[in-house]
Parts: structure tokens; sequence; C-alpha cells
């Protein structure tokens, strides 16, 4: 086997020299996928980029070296530092929807760059648009992206990646912002160019189910160090770093609802990492030893960066929770009830006779491709779609289908969180400011007793109260979310309505927020979570309504609708939610990819 | 019967597209409506007697009596103004009280060599700007940049007459004497005929543009640059012009067209101060002239032909900036 890639020492530091990503090593041979896994601001993009010889503005590459076939990236002048960037590593961003220039046709982004006559061009261009699973006529080349959904986007960013046959192509979490069966469609496509194009590529991904299913080797990046670094099997099976076994403890799975272990506190800023090993001040496993940093070492097959790997055996799997679908649920009626919604967009007929129930204590799960008309849905349900038709009901009263015609407390009791916690909080308030303003709508909570709610809202979704003159932007991820849920709190609400709540966060603060929800459960709160991840249902919804094309096409219990779906659409998003391997039923999926590695 | 209901369906189609240009011309006629008759009753609220301005100190009641009715000024208001309006629409502009020449003579000629003040004014400005802004954005944060952006702000917050007074001052008084003062141009003559007389004006009004809008265009290639799919031309191997001139341009100067619109506007109409300042022979100078002799047609004619241009140059802005958010809109449905 030729080795493709073989990046050793690589160092990347900000203007005043904190490192942001350090010493990092990596090789990969011909043909090999290489998954590099993390949270936000692990610098895992960094690494990726700093692979092309590439750093963001403020940002150098001080020190190691980058091989890649026999071209030394590092050492390049800008012209063959070019060259090599149209001719040996290819990059793919996140976001096909921004990393595309709106003013310039398909034709024009994919073969830019490439030597030959025009005709030539437009030959390659259409054997490459054949090749993604695109229409190849001249109509579809004098596209624009924007003319072109998510999906057929990252095609396009990957066709244009490798038209020009590179050694190496570096996939920046490819799939990330896609749903569930468009992101199945697009792995699918990578791992097919992997092996009719014999490609070696690098994979960044925060999500450990998505590294799984299309790796053979994985580096698992923390506070701009690798942890652990090994072959798929051997650290998905054994791993060996507190921080891998933490991340896998955050996903969630399909199969059984099971507590999920969000990671304590946050992913050290660049420059202020503890000095002696970077994870010790989140690990349940720190010791005195743990001071000084730890070199990584080779145990059992795999690279760790832990004065402890032997713990590796004393790891807990993670047990059960308890589902409170199990529980008999008291008071069964419904506290917010739909009948027979149809919505509008224009003439356009978005939703078809959705008929829904919330009830207290319960979650009841909405879940949809893009397009299926699920935030639509919850839209109408808050009063913000004017255009439909209906009847709603809150607390066996009819509830007006707008909100202008709500009266207060309607409008108190039911509460809506937005997917983007970054969006939905005002950047010039406080996040203290920001409850406060959703408490100027309770009048018998003014005065002293507005301080006591907000303090009490922040408690519950644990955030400290000092937090509260923070403004959102000093926050992570997962607090701006919590803050986000701690708004609907202070309003005393009997539902909250969760518009894919989790979708923009890491796995693991994805987990702490899951777990937040489960216990608003417990304390009784309706809730309808919007989602299209089925493994995210299984692990906080009682009940589900699965939306195709506005119509719901089956609705039930979490586990039977899970287990045994009866529509092909539910089937067909079911076998495409990506699972970790270890759980046994998945395990075929890396046996497959072998099998095929071994053939080539 | 198919050709016919086809012809049908095109000419709907057409009329479709056509209906918001249309809309906005009405709403823009009714605008210069409004407009037109602010300006006469502005006019008529001046201080001042007309027929004492015309036969001076001297004359007697009877005179100034008679006068008055010559010049209908005895009507009652609203009349005057149905007159007035009526004449412009029939292509009568009305005479001068203060020479006697027809204004729509008079308005030619003011409105030839205004708009080839502003003209040049223009054609040298918007080139001018995208250029300082994009190097300005390409050595972002240096030396050149910080010098730029502190000559924009001191350039902005100085009036025009000042800056031309300075200009007067290095260029044709005190420092150095290559071009004139004043924009001697014999009525009759074209403006081109006597290029030096148009420098000054012309970089009076340039000056302030360019530094207004080179900052816009700045901020908009800084921005264009650092998004995403700047970064991906770059990762792509592309050369730093194809980056410039493909990838970076095209995107940066959307947001900049309505907003050069807008300034083409304030020159149109900025440009009073400037022809006074140099006694240059436009709509400007017209109009200073005509209030200081209480000449009602002249005021009113040249006022409302200013008016119109700032209400075309407006309509281009705003036809631009409903584009882009048609545009957006679409970005946002896909």
């Amino acid at each position: 086997m030729t080795m493709v890639l073989k990046a050793s020492g690589l160092t990347v530091e900000r203007a005043d020299g904190a490192p942001i990503i350090e010493d990092v090593s990596l090789g990969l041979d011909r043909g090999e996928v290489m998954g590099i896994v993390g949270e936000s601001g692990s610098g895992k993009s960094t690494l990726a980029l700093a692979l092309l010889a590439y750093a963001r503005r403020g940002v150098r590459i001080a020190g190691g070296s980058v091989r890649v076939a026999d071209t030394n990236m590092l050492e390049l002048d800008t012209a063959t530092l070019r060259k090599a960037r149209r001719e040996v590593v290819a990059y793919v961003a996140q976001d096909p929807g921004a990393a595309l220039n709106p003013m310039l046709t398909l034709g024009t982004l994919l073969t830019e760059g490439l030597a030959g006559s025009k005709a030539e061009k437009v030959v390659r261009a259409r054997e490459i648009l054949r090749k993604v699973g695109l229409p190849d006529d001249e109509a579809f080349l004098q596209r624009r992206p924007r003319q072109l959904s998510g999906g057929q986007q990252q095609r396009i960013a990957i066709a244009m990646a490798v038209i020009a046959k590179p050694k190496l192509i570096i996939l920046d979490e490819p799939t990330t912002g896609l749903d569930v069966s468009t992101r199945a469609k697009v792995l699918d496509l990578i791992r097919q160019l992997c092996i009719s194009d014999d490609l070696t590529a690098i994979y960044v991904s925060h999500d450990l189910a998505v590294i799984a299913n299309v790796a053979d080797h994985v580096t698992v990046m923390y506070g701009g160090q690798v942890v652990e670094q090994g072959t798929m099997q051997e650290v998905l099976a054994t791993p060996r770093h507190p921080y891998t076994r933490a991340l896998l403890n955050a996903v969630p799975s399909l199969q059984a609802r099971q507590t999920l272990r969000p990671i304590r506190g946050r992913v050290p800023a660049v420059g202020e990492a503890p000095n002696g090993c970077i994870f010790s001040d989140r690990c349940d496993h720190a010791i005195e030893a743990c001071n000084t940093r730890p070199a990584l070492r080779l145990v059992g097959g795999t690279q760790v960066r832990c004065v402890r790997p032997e713990l590796a055996e004393a790891f807990e799997v993670r047990p059960q929770a308890v589902g409170h679908s199990d529980r008999q649920v008291a008071n069964n009626s419904a506290v917010l009830q739909a009948d027979g919604v149809n919505a509008f967009y224009g003439h356009r007929q978005i939703l078809f006779d959705v008929s829904l129930q919330v009830e207290p204590g319960r979650c009841l799960a909405v879940v949809g491709e893009s397009g299926s008309g699920k935030s639509t849905l919850s839209r109408c349900l808050i009063g913000l779609h004017g255009n439909l038709t209906g009847a709603l009901s809150l607390d066996g009263k009819p509830l007006p289908l707008t909100v202008d015609q709500r009266d207060r407390n309607a409008r108190q009791r039911l509460q809506y969180i937005f997917q983007n916690p970054n969006a939905s909080l005002n950047p010039r308030r406080t996040i203290g400011q920001s409850l406060a303003a959703a408490l100027a709508n309770r009048p018998e909570a003014c005065g002293n007793r507005s301080g006591a709610i907000i303090a009490e809202a922040f408690e519950r979704v644990g955030i400290s109260p000092h937090l509260a003159m923070r403004y959102p932007a000093e926050l992570s991820g997962g607090q701006r979310q919590r803050v986000a849920i701690a708004r609907a709190l202070v309003a005393n609400p009997a539902v909250l309505l969760c518009d894919e709540v989790t979708s923009s966060l890491d796995v693991s603060v994805q987990a702490s927020v899951i777990e937040l929800l489960r216990s608003l459960l417990a304390d009784g709160l309706g809730m309808l979570f919007v989602t299209h991840d089925l493994a995210v249902v299984r692990n906080i919804a009682d009940t589900v309504a699965v939306l195709s094309a506005g119509r719901v096409i089956e609705q039930g219990d979490v586990y039977k609708v899970l287990s045994a779906p009866s529509h092909p659409y539910t089937q067909s998003l079911l076998a495409n939610t990506l699972q970790l391997p270890t759980e046994a039923i998945d395990v075929p999926t890396i046996a497959r990819r072998q099998s095929a590695a071994g053939s080539r | 019967m198919t050709v016919d209901s086809q012809n049908d369906n095109a000419t709907i189609g057409i009329f479709a597209r056509l209906q918001p240009l249309l809309a906005r011309l009405l709403q823009g006629g009714l605008t210069l409506l409004a407009v037109s008759l602010l300006i006469f009753l502005a006019a008529r609220a001046l201080p001042g007697d007309v027929a004492n301005m015309i036969l001076g100190q001297s004359a007697t009641q009877e005179q100034l009596d008679l006068l008055r009715v010559q010049l209908g000024l005895d009507q009652p208001l609203w009349w005057q103004y149905l007159i007035w309006l009526g004449g412009i629409l029939r292509g009568d502009w009305g005479t001068s009280l203060s020479n006697g020449q027809p204004v729509a003579d008079l308005l030619a000629l003011g409105v030839r060599n205004s708009a080839t003040l502003s003209g040049v004014a223009l054609a040298v400005m918007l080139p001018l700007s995208l250029l300082v802004g994009v190097i300005a954005a390409q050595l972002r944060d240096g030396f050149v940049d910080k010098v730029f952006l502190g000559m924009s702000m001191v350039a902005n917050a100085v009036p025009d007459f000042v800056t031309g007074t300075v200009l007067v001052a290095l260029f044709a008084t005190t420092v150095l004497h290559v071009l004139p003062a004043v924009s001697f141009i014999p009525p009759g003559d074209s403006p081109f005929s006597y290029p030096d007389a148009l420098v000054l004006p012309a970089t009076t009004v340039i000056i302030p543009g360019v530094m207004y809008l080179a900052r816009l265009v700045r901020v908009a290639v800084i921005d264009v640059m650092a998004t995403e799919y700047i970064q991906t031309a770059e990762l792509k191997g592309l050369s730093p012009s194809r980056i410039l001139f493909r990838h970076a341009l095209p995107n940066a100067v959307a947001p900049i067209i309505p907003a050069a619109s807008l300034v083409a506007a304030f020159t149109v109409g900025g440009v009073v101060v400037v022809e006074y300042l140099f006694a240059y022979p436009g709509v400007g100078s017209a109009l200073v002239d005509a209030v200081t002799n209480r000449d009602l047609p002249v005021i009113q004619a040249n006022v409302l032909v200013i008016a119109s241009a700032y209400f075309i140059f407006n309509l281009i802005a705003d036809s631009f900036a409903q584009r882009d958010e048609a545009a957006g809109q679409r970005q946002s449905k896909a």
C-alpha cells in the first residue's frame, strides 16, 4: 500500500501564539478513509484546512509537515500551492449553500481551474455530474446553486472536489446540514467514490455514528490535540480515552431509551486549556498524575493520550433510562389538541387534515424530512402561521388560530423554542434581560418576585444565575439553548413546542438538552418535539406522528412505531438513520465495508 | 384561434411584468404632482413682491396693480396653480419675469450644462469608488487603508462649499494658478468646449462621493472575501485575480448599486451649491439667480427639474433594492 497522506507534528496557532491544534500526526494509505471526530472547538476544521496548507485570517501554521502523495504542502510557493490545491488535494465544506458562489453557473463552478478547451471541460463536467447522480444536460449546467436542493448542492460540491481527480479529498462535515435520507444518499455517494476511484479521504464530523459508517480509521480530537487514534473497530469497540467513551455515551440509540451522559463543562477556549491532561477538568477519572500532560502512546493497537488507558475495561456501559411511557399516566386528557388542520402558503396546501394531541407529562414527536411541513405545523400551533383552517383547543377550550387573537393566558401556556438559539436570543440583551422581557407579560410576577422567578428558571435548566449578566455570545451553544428553554419556562407554560431544538448542537450538548427536556417532562409539562432524528425520538418521545408531504402517515406509541413501522416511508426513515456499530444490529455495516476494502 | 389566445397570453404576461413598473410610475407621477404644488406654494411664500422687484421702488400703485393683472397675480392661488400646471403639461413653461425669455429655453440650457457636470462627475466617481474601495479592502487594516478611512471621515464631514473653496485656493488662486476659479461658459456653448472649467466643479462633487461610496465598497468586499464561497475558491487553487473579479466583485457590487443610485440623486441635488460656488451656468445657479430676482416661473421650473431628477434616481435605487429583496426571498425559500 502506498501512503497518500503523511502529516506530522502539525501545529496551528493564533497570532498571539496560543495553539489551536498542537502536534497532530496523521497517516493514510491509498483508498482509506480517516474520520476526524470531536466537539465544536476541538480544532478539527482547523486541522482539515491545515492539510491544504490553509489557515484562516489571524491564524498561522506554525510547524510540522504535510505530505500528500509526493507533494510537500507546507513548503510550496503560492503558485505551486494553487496548482496542488487544484490537482492534489480537494476540499468539501460543510454548508454547500454558503460554499457555492451564488452568482456563478454550475458549469463554471465545476470546470473553472481545469486545463483544456471549453468543449473538453463540458465533457468532463457532464461525466462528473452523471457520476454524482445529477442531470448532465446543458440546462442543468446553466443553473445556479440556489436553484438546487441542499442535497443536490452538496453533490455539486463533491463533484467540484473530485473533478480534477485529486489524490486526497477532505470533507468537512459534509452531511451535517442534511436530513436523514439525503444524508444517507450523500454518504452512499462518498463511499461509492472511495471504492470506484480509489479515493483517499479525510472525513470530519462531530457525529460518531456518521464516522462509523464511512471511515476505516478514526482520530478523536479534543482541545486541539489528538486524544485517541486507531482503526475504526478498535476505537469504537474499546475506547481507551475517557473522552472517546464520553462521546460514545452521548450518542442516542435507536434501539433503546438510555440515560444520555452529557460531558460536564465545556470545550476549553483557545489558550485556556488546563496545564495537565487537556481533558482533566471534565474527566470523571482524573487523578494526580493527570496534572502533567500525557504523550500519545500505543496501547493495544491504538494511540491514546491518557495516563490510565487500562481504564477502558472499567468504563461502565450506560444504563437504560426509565421510559416514562411505561409509567401509568394518571391525567390522560390532552392539554393541546389539533383537529383537521389544513395549512397553506398562498394557494399551495402544506398540511392536509392533521390531527394530534399533546398530553401533560408526555412528549409527542413530529418526525419528517425537510419540506414535510413539520415546522409549518408547529408554527400553526403557536399561532404564527395565519393561513390555516381547522380547530385547536387548549385545556379543553377552543384556541383561536392566530396568536393575535389569543388571550395572555393562552399565549403563556404555549411556549416555543427555536432550532437556533444564536438567532432566537437577542444578541444585545444579557440573558437575564431576555428572561425579564419574557416575564413582562406576567403581571403577577412584577417587582421582587421577578428576580426570584428568573433565578429559579436558570437553576432549573442548570445555568448558574451568576451568568445572568452575560450576553448570548459569551455562552456555549448548549448553554444558549438552555437559556432559550429557561425563557420559555418563566412564562409557566403547559406545553413546550420544540422545533428541532437539538439539530444545531453537538452530540454531547444534545445529550444534556435531551436530559433537561426529559426532566421537564417528569415535572408534568406537555411537549411537542419536532425533529428529523429518529434516535432522538426514541430517547425522548412517548408518542410519534410521522409527517410526509403534509400528511400524518403514521401515528402511535414510539416503541411500536420504531420497532414495527407499518408505513414504507417510516421504514425508509428508520433504515437511513445511522447508528453506532457497537449495537449488535449494525455490525454488518462495518463488515461489508471491510470486505469491500479487502477486495480492492 | 390558438394563435390569438397565445398572443393574448403573451400580452397578459408582458402586462403582468410591467404592472409593478407602471404602478411605480403612476405613484411617481402623483409624487411629482404633490411636489409641484409644494414648489408653487413655496415660491409664492417668498418674501418680497414680484411687481415691486420688476418695476423698482419708484413705481406707482397703479403701475404695480396693472403689472399684477398682466402677470395674473390678482387671480386666486389655486387658479394660478392650475394655469401653471396646465401650461407645463402643454410644454409651455411660461416666460421669465426678469428678462422675458421663454423659461423652456433657459431651462434647456441649464439642464444641458448641469447634466454634463453631473454626468462627468458620476462617470469618474463610480469607477473610482470601486477601485479605491477594492484597494482599501485588499490592504485592510494597513497604512493605506487607515489613511483612506481617516480621509473619508474628513471629506464627508466637510460641506461641499468648503471643499470647493479649498480646491479653488489650491489650484486657482492662492497656491497654483492652473485652473479657472470661475467656470465661465458662454450661453449656447457646450461645456465640453471648456474642459478646464469643468474640472474644479466636478472634483468638488467627486471627492465626497468617492469617499462615501468607496467606504461601502470596502465593507462589501471585506464581507464577501470572508464568505465560505471565497474560501472554497481559494481552496480550489484559483488565481487571486479570478477570485477577485469572477467570485468576489459580482457579489460585492450588488448591495452597492442602490447606494450608488442614491449618491447619484444627491449629486444632482447637490450640484446647486457647487454651481453657485463656481458660477457654473447650470440649473443650480439659474435657481439661485431666479430666487434673487423673485422670478417665480423660473424658480418653479428649476426646482421641478431637480425634483424629477431626484425622483428618477430614487426610482432606480428602489427597483435595484427590490430586485435584491426578491433574490433574497428566493434564496431563503431554497
